[in-house]
């Protein structure tokens, strides 16, 4: 059975097969929990969405027509049960993405000190506290641009994939992911370039 | 006038201006950039090592929080969901 596509299991389980169901919950829970961690980041939270979004997906089966791909339809449950929940918290960022606060200034007469932590391992760069650092960064990050970076970015969806899970169109996908990119960066600079500084490695520094 | 000059070759280099380019990086990141486009970007950042080193470290910030995120399902959450449904779902 491991080897059967989701739309194989998806006949089974609506023929009453219920370890086929177990089988499609396998295949997708880990995907689903770091999509809900990432966008709730308390763990207890993301179990409960994992949870409601496998229990969404059992109901609605006998009403998915397979007009999208199973994994989109998926998603879709398991972001909006995580949205519905943000929405119900009192401390989420306001919907606007302030970018301008992440971007370099470029101002004439200004002379963006710049300094390179892209040549540094991915194992380097990531320590315990830097992993904490980018957990922060995602989370100051509106709830719907969140939802973008990560299904598109972290999951390798397509950008028809991501609007489609998401109810938003490939255009309001690629401005949203493409601000969520700059803001993060911006995030992950500030944090890097003090770091590398307190390690006193010497900066690239370009006037 | 000579201060112009001075701050056009770094923020204006022969073509694009880093503002412009800012908002070209995704599209260029995933390949979705008109040749021309592409080719006057790539132009840009051999002259301009601030964008230079701003396309890379976007690059990295992607790759670093796809490389975050490859940590296995907690064993006992596994366990949990599967009882959870079991129990919600069996005989529906």
């Amino acid at each position: 059975m491991i080897n059967l596509s989701d739309q194989a299991l998806v006949e089974k389980i609506r023929a009453g097969d219920y370890q086929a169901f177990e089988f499609l919950v396998t295949r997708y829970e880990s995907k689903v929990y770091r999509l809900a961690i990432r966008m709730l980041r308390n763990p207890q939270d993301a179990e409960d969405a994992l949870q409601e979004t496998f229990m969404q997906v059992f109901r609605g089966l006998a009403g998915f027509e397979g007009r999208s791909k199973f994994s989109t339809w998926l998603f879709r449950l398991a972001t909006n049960v995580c949205l519905m929940r943000i929405r119900h918290r009192e401390t989420e960022p306001s919907k606007l993405l302030p970018l301008e606060d992440y971007l370099p200034k470029l101002e004439e007469g200004d002379s963006p000190q710049m300094m390179d932590w892209a040549d540094r391992p991915e194992d380097a760069l990531l320590s315990k506290e830097s992993r904490e650092k980018m957990m922060e960064a995602l989370d100051k990050l509106p709830p719907e641009y969140r939802a973008v970076f990560i299904l598109r970015d972290i999951e390798g969806f397509s950008n028809a994939e991501t609007g489609e899970s998401l109810g938003i169109s490939v255009a309001a996908v690629k401005s949203r992911l493409h601000r969520a990119r700059l803001a993060l960066r911006g995030m992950l600079a500030g944090y890097f370039e003090k770091e590398q500084i307190s390690r006193g490695l010497e900066p690239t520094l370009e006037a | 006038m000579e201060k112009d000059e001075k701050n056009t070759q770094v923020f204006a280099c022969k073509g694009m201006e880093c503002k412009e380019m800012l908002e070209k990086l995704s599209e260029y990141i995933d390949g979705d950039l008109d040749p021309k486009l592409c080719e006057d970007l790539e132009k840009h950042m051999t002259d301009c090592n601030p964008c230079l080193i701003f396309v890379n470290t976007l690059k990295k910030t992607i790759s670093l929080f796809k490389y975050a995120s490859s940590e296995p399902l907690p064993k006992e959450v596994h366990l949990r969901l599967h009882d959870y449904l079991k129990k919600n779902c069996q005989g529906c």
